[in-house]
């Protein structure tokens, strides 16, 4: 029988498996960052080793830095101090960092593919649920926690058991004004924030080919929004032509010798997968969700419904009283505070260019606050090279530097207390963007129209 | 790695789905060096007010049972793979959460600090969570060794699983890194054959 892509991926990384128990996994590359790191380091010092192969490591700071100034120290001395613990550690354990104002800083799942890192493939981990991003190589990529971090860096590897897998195909042509954004969230809809769980996913189909690099990560980005371990895509010519030229992809003959390799990396005809779902492009449309978990999403058209799926009345009532919603309510037109651009999900260049083309010689509305915020310096500097900043800011908007930032409010860009939010990141849990916040979460394009109008609005009725 | 010995408790009942790894342990209090003290903020949000109050009808605030068991709607520890949400759990004193279903990160983060993890059907938990509503004093055992949940009054009566080698490193507190420190020299052999 043929093998899955996951299982090809999977099956060459197997360094033994343990009889009624999980595999040892070899881990080709890890990326690390200030948040879920300095407990592993510890637990390092305190055996007395070193990391093991800290040429396969690579750390950035993003979860917890300031979005400004950034070349001022960190104001608040809780994330400054977690910022300076992975400085150390780094020079401790000889680990490239790529930490504040350094020309490569940026969000870990933004600046692993941009600089060529993400290689299909790959087994990729870092301590971060949406490390499913590093995915759409055709590598298998996943979040793991601070024990797996620390064992990663003193051996390399990691136990894991297999997941089960799971093909996921849209078929068809994507209709007008939905971008990969929708596409997630009409799936995370359909199969509910837990249908994913124990799964490792597959994406195919047309609609899934026609992609850019950028969306395809968008769209695994969000596969752990259904449960989901991972989600992966098979490496094609728009990846190839991604990866060639990136700062640490392989060069010249080396890069011809890797695509050949890369070109087996599909699934066989007669592979099989634990489930498979399919869907039509042409049943989907812009998406906004209006509960508190991603699951929760609705056509941006729909009215919000009276239950959903696996929840009980009792927690789904509990989601729209935190929202301040209603069941039949509408969404379109409902009145909006803040505007949010940015996170792995999308701030990549392609997405700050879709909303800059949406605000470009408009200005934002008055009520409404709005950031861009880059995924990366390498995306900040491409952007100011386009001109892309000062669209923003002559719109209103506010264009800031490279982080997580609102996504999920660990340093001071939080959306206060009862305040609304269009968000372009991955989670609307409550008070994921702040306390109290209430998140919508929709695509760059809906986002930035959204702000300039001061509510929602849907991206086909532009003009 | 502390060993997980078996133990007798009253219930924390926990009756909401999806309860995300953010509602365990906000993002804010993330920003320690250390392991410790994460206790203090599990459930951060819905144990206190904006004003740091007590919001005195949630359950971990009314109910003053020292229980180590927390039972939890399905989909339990979503989200984020912060392991912060398993040291938090722990560090408040639970040993045990019993659900329909977990998170997979948040599963593996839970064995690795030697909390269990218990999957019952959607049915059982129903159940439990009536028992438990009608008398908040029931107490129940949890048998890792013959993997085994029940109450003292013998109506309900489970069996749970888990794999061979997780339950092993829990009943004798083993770590994982020891293990694959144990197997270096496969690792190296792996990485010879590499390229
Ligand atoms: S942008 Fe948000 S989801 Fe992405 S890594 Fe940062 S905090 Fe996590």
């Amino acid at each position: 029988m043929g093998k899955t892509l996951f299982e090809k991926v999977w099956d060459n990384h197997v360094v033994d498996s343990i009889p009624n128990g999980p595999s040892i996994i070899y881990i080709d590359k890890h990326l690390i960052h200030e948040v879920t790191s300095p407990q592993a380091f510890a637990g390092l010092n305190k055996r007395n080793i070193k990391v093991f192969r800290p040429d396969k490591t690579i750390a950035t700071a993003d979860h917890n830095v300031p979005t400004t100034n950034q070349h001022l120290p960190i104001q608040e001395a809780l994330s400054r101090n977690q910022v300076e613990t992975l400085n150390k550690n780094c020079r401790e354990h000889c680990v490239e960092l790529y930490g504040l104002g350094h020309k490569y800083q940026g969000i870990v799942h933004v600046i692993g593919p941009e600089l060529g890192i993400t290689q299909p493939g790959m087994t990729i981990v870092c301590g971060d649920s949406h490390t499913s991003t590093h995915g759409a190589f055709g590598s298998i990529a996943f979040g793991i926690g601070t024990s797996e971090v620390e064992m990663v860096l003193s051996t390399q590897c990691l136990l894991q058991n297999k997941p089960k897998t799971m093909l996921i195909e849209i078929d068809g042509e994507l209709n007008e004004g939905v971008y990969s954004k929708d596409i997630i969230l009409y799936i995370i809809s359909k199969i509910t924030a837990s249908g994913g769980t124990g799964y490792f996913v597959e994406y195919s189909g047309a609609a899934i080919r026609s992609l850019s690099m950028e969306a395809r990560m968008t769209i695994c980005n969000m596969s752990i929004e259904m449960g989901a371990r991972g989600g992966m895509i098979a490496p094609d010519e728009i990846t190839f032509d991604y990866i060639k030229g990136k700062k640490f992809s392989p060069q010249g003959d080396e890069f011809d010798a890797s695509v050949k390799k890369w070109k087996q990396l599909k699934s066989d005809n007669d592979a099989k997968y634990d489930k498979v779902i399919k869907f039509d492009a042409k049943d989907i449309e812009p998406m906004i969700t209006y509960g508190t978990n991603p699951g929760m999403g609705i056509k941006i058209k729909d009215y919000i419904p009276d239950s959903a799926l696996n929840t009980s009345s009792e927690s789904f009532n509990k989601s729209l009283d935190y929202m301040g919603l209603k069941s039949g309510q509408k969404l379109i037109d409902k009145k909006i505070d803040y505007v949010f651009i940015g996170s792995c999900t999308n701030s990549r260049i392609e997405d700050l260019r879709i909303a800059s083309n949406i605000v470009k010689g408009k200005k934002k509305s008055d009520q409404v606050n709005a950031w861009v915020i880059p995924g990366s310096k390498s995306v900040e500097k491409i952007a100011i090279e386009e001109g892309l900043d000062k669209i923003f800011n002559e719109a209103g908007f506010e264009f800031r530097q490279p982080g997580c930032s609102a996504c999920l409010a660990m340093n001071e860009d939080k959306i206060p207390q009862g305040k609304y939010c269009v968000s372009t990141s991955n989670r609307n849990f409550e008070g994921r963007q702040g306390p109290g916040s209430r998140t919508f979460l929709a695509s760059p394009a809906t986002a930035a129209l959204t702000a300039l109008n001061g509510f929602i609005t849907d991206i086909r009725d532009y003009n | 790695m502390e060993k997980f010995i078996k133990f007798d408790s009253t219930i924390m009942p926990l009756n909401i789905e999806n309860i995300d790894t953010d509602q365990i342990i906000p993002a804010r209090f993330l920003k320690a060096v250390t392991r410790d003290g994460f206790g203090d903020n599990l459930f951060r949000d819905w144990r206190y007010d904006n004003n740091d109050n007590l919001i005195e009808n949630f359950n971990l605030n009314s109910i003053n049972n020292d229980s180590k068991i927390l039972l939890a709607g399905r989909n339990f520890g979503c989200g984020s793979s912060r392991e912060h949400a398993a040291w938090a759990i722990y560090d408040y004193g639970f040993r045990v959460v019993v659900s329909s279903f977990f998170a997979d990160i948040f599963r593996n983060n839970a064995l690795n600090n030697g909390l269990l993890v218990i999957q019952l059907s959607q049915n059982k938990i129903d159940q439990i969570f009536d028992k438990v509503s009608n008398d908040i004093n029931t107490v129940f055992s949890v048998d890792l060794n013959d993997q085994k949940f029940y109450s003292s009054d013998g109506t309900i009566d489970e069996e749970f699983e888990i794999n061979e080698y997780n339950k092993t490193c829990l009943i004798n507190g083993y770590d994982n890194i020891d293990y694959l420190l144990s197997v270096k020299d496969k690792i190296l052999k792996f990485e010879s054959n590499l390229k």
